[in-house]
């Protein structure tokens, strides 16, 4: 795989495993209902992004799956960023697992993020104009899901922490 | 000019016509109660209007220490003498029979009479008690857009000084945040550029989702007359439903609810496209023009019609006569604020002015409304989820300046966080880390949306609730305090309406049996609570209505708002004034912004700014690259679609709303014979082609239902957009049986069925974008529905339907006079 490939397609799939971990957590917090609808609201450009990454790889030869219509379930992803959410109890408190899927939707975009940037970054090594249009256009809005999820923490977490 | 006229059926009384650039002519009106006549009338007392937030200036009659009617006062710049319905009728909610006369505790399950000194013992235990156990975040407040300056002042130094709670906000959050914080977006700060006078000079003047003839009757008074003098200017309305504005508009855009940021985009698209910016203003004055321009490069007339459902060649029509305006206002209200996306459109219409170069001159303008009294107030005093003067939570120099100010460590003062908005406090209650919620001068439980919860929330034993009103609304009778309060003519105090103008009102007669002052109630808790400050002195130092003014006024000097040119002499003398007044500005300010931005360079900004999308923050760090020079920001927004779609089973789109006879949930205006008997019950309102559909007729009970509830209604056909369905949002049960709850009947408050939802960046509720369906319940008699004929809810067909009058009860005064 050249290094163009590998990027985007650890890009796709970060892309789509936001999208998924976005409706998930949007679904398990319902009545967050700020949480809630922004979630799902921000989820779309994710699955925008994969969309035009897919689309951007085929004259790389690459093919990557279009993005799912309906996505499945949320991945177990959680599991493997744990320490906070054992930390601080096991009971399910839910002020205290709406913090932890912050925190991983955060460390998720970040990923994203970095991605965008190699993705700038080899781009312009190799002259390749379409794929930095590309990074120029997605990255911004991947920037504003990490602001996003780091307002909420910012915002939520001194009642939901100092009420424990 | 008639000297007499029915209000309730002519709510704007007769025309006085005037030119452009002419003075508005004076027009007196008044109504004294039946049997009493100018000459018994003992003394009259300089007051405001209460009942919307125009801060009409008028004069309570007092006959034998009773209040027996009103007077405008024509001097007054505000209103010239006008009253509107509300205000000539209103006042005789103070007498009404059951006002809360003494404090009420909650003891095995009943309310029961106590003294004020068990009240206020309980209350002050209990925080302590909380404070020990979980510290002041168990702690909130909930107020509303009704009481005075004064209480909000001190609400706010016992909230945030002296417990230390970050939970702290008005019912203007339901009403006016989005306009604080779209002016916050684009100015740096809040504070209204426009001035009411700008409707004398204005040539086009748009109307965002503002049905100004029902909102602030008197306002649109002053518009009419413009409209029927000569050089009238042209109106352009959006607005879904057929307001007598949308009647007067040379556009009416009815488009479907929660597209308005699709709206808006296409307007600035076309005005962009034809180039009609004032490019010298737009350098000058603003960023983000680049931004904003690449936005709405495709989003084209065309582009809109498809999502807004409306013809493109109205867009451009609208367009055109915007792009055409030599001096333009525009008017900004629930339309925008309660519906989707709403700071990011109301963003949009202050970007619309912005590239049009139409701001800080006579004529040209923005006005951000808002509908209470006092809510501007809560704003200022940061009773709104801000800090007061308009101070920036994320400065640190604010906050320490703030600190100074009360004498307290900064520390005291919470700014770890932004200020929490009313929804969020309810829902911090729902999820059982607040403890304790103080409701002052609001009813909850028929004004938050999606009731059911409301009630699930206020009911639970967990949540130790306190409400101070004048009567046993719904939320009271949940309560487990109760305090009587004083209202408007029973105390004095100040009050800033929606063109940052002050007035006094100052009380007329006493409060019915031990009711007391809003302000006396919360000086009484500090004193309880023992609030100190660095020096061990009393927190709060002021004892009465002048006193905490005077200490308002230092807290606003230098800021934006600032009162350090006004007294209550003054105001006694010069009737309204504006603010900023200062010793450089001894008679008031009545723009802001006649020489550029002032308020927005980095150090001075009341927030670094949101995103519109999400409500992320945006840092410091970003906000002093964007804009270093303090300027006006063009904050661009891309539509997205709004979060309850319709379907099959719910296919109509659900709008609530208000009508001209009553506020809010009507304790006041039905407990008024005139304003009642206009619009006595709640009514369902679709189109013909609607009704046509479900196979339903005006005057049939219907019944609306959405995922959370439902409401019961008559049937009024009009000409609100097809595929819509409204409510009147007022109606509620303490006058049912049921007393605080729907029963057998089915659900009266319109809030049964509204969706909890609200705006990420003002926080805002979304009354203006949920899905519904509507079925029959049983025909009606043929004899129409209760709805108001004079008003937005006019029958698409008047000829069976008798037209809303008040009758020989409702007749008031109207004379010219000199200015
Ligand atoms: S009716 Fe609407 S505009 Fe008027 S005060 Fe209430 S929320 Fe505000």
């Amino acid at each position: 795989m050249t290094g163009i490939q590998i990027v985007l397609r650890t890009l796709h799939d970060g892309e789509r495993a936001l999208e998924r971990e976005l409706l998930a957590a949007a679904d398990r917090h319902r009545v967050e209902h700020e949480f809630h609808h922004v979630a799902r609201d921000i989820a779309r450009w994710s699955h925008e992004h994969a969309e035009r990454i897919a689309h951007a790889a085929e004259p790389h030869d690459l093919h990557l799956p279009g993005p799912t219509d309906q996505p499945e379930a949320a991945p177990p992803m959680a599991t493997v960023r744990e320490p906070l959410g054992r930390t601080l109890g096991r009971q399910p408190n839910p002020g205290l697992l709406l913090l932890r899927d912050l925190r991983d939707l955060h460390l998720a975009a970040t990923e994203n993020s970095l991605s965008w940037e190699m993705l700038a970054q080899v781009a312009q090594a190799a002259g390749d104009a379409e794929l930095l249009d590309l990074a120029a256009a997605c990255h911004p809005r991947t920037l504003r899901q990490l602001r996003w999820t780091n307002t909420m923490i910012k915002t939520l977490s001194p009642q939901l922490l100092a009420s424990l | 000019m008639r000297p007499k006229v029915d209000r309730i059926a002519r709510p704007w009384g007769d025309r006085a016509p005037y030119g452009r650039g002419e003075a508005w002519p004076v027009r007196v009106d008044s109504y004294l109660e039946p049997g009493t006549t100018a000459d018994a009338v003992e003394r009259w007392v300089p007051t405001a209007s209460l009942l919307h937030s125009n801060g009409d200036a008028m004069e309570v009659a007092v006959a034998h220490d009773r209040i027996v009617g009103v007077r405008g006062r024509p001097a007054d710049r505000v209103n010239h003498g006008r009253l509107g319905p509300k205000d000539l009728f209103g006042w005789q909610a103070n007498h009404a029979k059951d006002r809360l006369t003494t404090p009420l505790l909650r003891d095995g399950g009943r309310l029961v009479p106590c003294g004020w000194d068990t009240a206020m013992d309980r209350i002050a235990d209990r925080t302590r008690e909380l404070l020990d156990e979980s510290g002041p975040g168990a702690i909130g407040f909930y107020t509303t857009g009704q009481l005075f300056l004064e209480e909000y002042y001190t609400l706010a130094v016992i909230a945030r000084a002296g417990i230390g709670t970050n939970h702290l906000d008005g019912n203007t959050r339901l009403c006016t945040a989005t306009a604080a914080e779209a002016l916050k977006e684009t100015f740096g700060c809040d504070g209204q550029p426009a001035s009411y006078t700008d409707i004398d000079h204005a040539d086009v003047i748009a109307l965002f989702g503002h049905n100004m003839a029902e909102t602030q009757p008197v306002l649109w008074m002053r518009v009419l007359d413009r409209l029927a003098g000569p050089d009238p200017p042209r109106l352009v309305c959006v607005d879904p439903r057929p307001t007598p504005v949308a009647c007067r508009a040379a556009v009416h855009l009815a488009p479907r609810a929660g597209t308005n940021v699709a709206l808006l985009d296409a307007l600035l698209h076309e005005i962009i496209r034809t180039g009609r910016i004032d490019r010298d203003f737009v350098d000058a004055h603003t960023v983000g023009f680049e931004e904003l321009a690449e936005r709405v490069a495709d989003t084209t007339p065309d582009w809109a019609a498809r999502i807004c459902d409306v013809p493109t060649r109205k867009i451009t029509e609208a367009a055109e006569i915007l792009g055409g305006a030599e001096r333009l206002l525009s008017t900004v209200l629930q339309g925008v604020y309660q519906s989707h996306q709403a700071t990011a459109a109301a963003c949009q219409v202050n970007n619309l002015q912005l590239v049009r170069g139409m701001l800080g001159r006579p004529g040209c303008g923005v006005l951000q409304m808002n509908g209470q009294p006092s809510a501007e107030n809560t704003r200022e005093c940061g009773a709104n989820g801000d800090l007061p003067g308009f101070r920036n939570w994320e400065n640190d120099t604010h906050v320490e300046d703030l600190a100074r100010i009360w004498n307290v460590d900064p520390s005291r003062i919470p700014h770890y966080a932004p200020p929490t908005p009313a929804m969020q406090i309810f829902r911090y209650a729902e999820q059982g880390s607040l403890h304790m919620l103080w409701i002052t001068g609001t009813n909850p439980l028929v004004s938050l949306p999606d009731l059911h919860r409301i009630r699930e929330i206020l009911g639970q034993a967990r949540l130790f609730t306190v409400v101070q009103d004048l009567y046993l609304t719904e939320t009271a009778q949940l309560a487990d305090v109760v305090l009587p309060a004083a209202t408007w003519a029973e105390k004095t105090g100040t009050l800033t309406n929606a063109d940052r103008t002050v007035h006094l009102c100052e009380k007329a007669v006493d409060p019915p049996g031990e009711a007391r002052p809003d302000l006396d109630i919360l000086l009484d808790y500090a004193r309880r609570m023992d609030f100190r400050d660095t020096d061990d002195r009393p927190l709060i130092g002021w004892h009465d209505a002048e006193s905490a003014f005077e200490a308002w006024q230092e807290c606003s000097r230098g800021r934006p708002c600032d009162y350090t040119g006004i007294t209550y002499d003054r105001l006694r003398d010069a009737g309204g004034i504006q603010w900023p007044c200062t010793e450089a500005a001894p008679d008031g300010t009545e723009r802001l912004y006649t020489d550029g931005i002032s308020w927005a360079a980095p150090d001075d900004c009341e927030t670094y700014g949101r995103d519109l999308l999400t409500g992320a923050a945006v840092s410091e760090t970003e906000y002093r690259a964007l804009n270093p020079d303090g300027k006006a920001v063009l904050k661009a927004a891309e539509y997205v679609p709004p979060h309850e779609r319709t379907d099959e089973t719910f296919p109509l789109q659900l709008i609530t709303g208000r009508t001209l006879y009553h506020f809010h949930t009507r304790t006041k205006t039905a407990r008024t014979p005139q304003l009642n008997a206009a619009a006595p019950e709640v009514w369902v309102e679709v189109s013909a082609a609607e009704a046509l559909r479900h196979d339903v007729a005006e005057g049939d009970l219907v019944e609306v239902t959405s995922p959370r509830g439902s409401v019961r209604g008559r049937l009024r056909i009009t000409g609100i957009r097809d595929g819509m369905v409204f409510l009147p949002f007022h109606y509620g049960y303490w006058d049912t049986p049921e007393g605080h709850r729907p029963g057998t009947n089915g659900g009266r408050a319109a809030n049964e069925t509204t969706v909890t939802d609200w705006d990420p960046v003002s926080k805002q509720p979304l009354f203006k974008t949920a899905a519904a369906r509507l079925t029959l319940v049983e025909h009606g008699d043929g004899t129409g529905s209760p709805a108001p004929t004079t008003t937005a809810s006019a029958p698409a067909d008047p000829r069976h339907i008798p037209p809303t009058a008040g009758g020989p009860a409702a007749v008031a005064g109207q004379s010219g006079g000199e200015p």
